[in-house]
């Protein structure tokens, strides 16, 4: 029954993920593609602990902690640059 | 693997790639940013939570024991998800200062914080800040 959940919950955030590359590519303004890049991490996130409940394998968990940070950092990062014109002052 | 351990983890991976898919649907449709931060602020985050306490469930299933790295992802996703929504609205009202005009009143002699500069403070010693014996 794992196996059915998993093709659905693939499909869906993989769409998810197309969705939020329309609204980067799209996107009027600079702010609409940061938060489409960080709709983007959120669901990268999801992808990959989705496939390692596929793989039984927990060796991913690191690398979506790693994706969570980056992606907030980078977040962070870009709306101070927009506010600021600098990142660290 | 236990039968309700295995509906319960399929019933977790629906419900959040459901609202995953919800949340970018909700940042393309919407008309402008402020709304549609709504969609990943609010809906991903209970998608990619949803999934993980998927991942948690399977594998105390699996291995027997509870692991704490999902709550860490999670935590650390749940109290980040507001402050990068916050830093993208402040700096979309800092780039398009005609919308200055549309903000409701704060109902203070100061007006939004992001805006105005903050209050004087009074002269008299605040009787919190005294040292007490």
């Amino acid at each position: 029954m794992i196996e059915y959940a998993l093709v659905f919950g693939f499909s869906a955030v993989s769409l998810a993920v197309l969705l939020n590359l329309w609204r980067l590519v799209r996107g009027p303004t600079v702010m609409d593609r940061v938060l489409a890049v960080d709709t983007m991490v959120i669901n990268t996130i999801a992808l990959i602990i989705l496939f390692g409940i596929q793989q039984r394998t927990t060796v991913f968990f690191e690398t979506a902690l790693l994706f969570a940070m980056f992606g907030f950092i980078s977040t962070v990062a870009y709306c101070r640059f927009v506010l600021r014109g600098d990142v660290i002052e | 693997m236990d039968f309700v351990l295995e509906v319960l983890v399929s019933i977790l991976i629906v419900v959040g790639g459901f609202f995953a898919l919800v949340g970018s649907i909700g940042l393309v449709k919407l008309p402008d940013l402020l709304t549609r931060l709504h969609g990943p602020t609010k809906a991903t985050t209970l998608g990619v939570g949803g999934a993980l306490a998927a991942s948690m469930v399977y594998f105390f299933g699996l291995e027997g024991e509870l692991s704490i790295h999902e709550v860490l992802i999670t935590g650390f996703l749940f109290l980040t998800a507001p402050v990068s929504a916050h830093f993208i609205a402040k700096a979309h009202l800092h780039q398009h200062v005609e919308l200055r005009q549309g903000l409701p009143l704060t109902g203070r002699p100061q007006g939004w914080s992001t805006f105005d500069a903050p209050p004087e403070p009074d002269e008299e010693p605040q009787p919190d800040q005294s040292p007490r014996g």
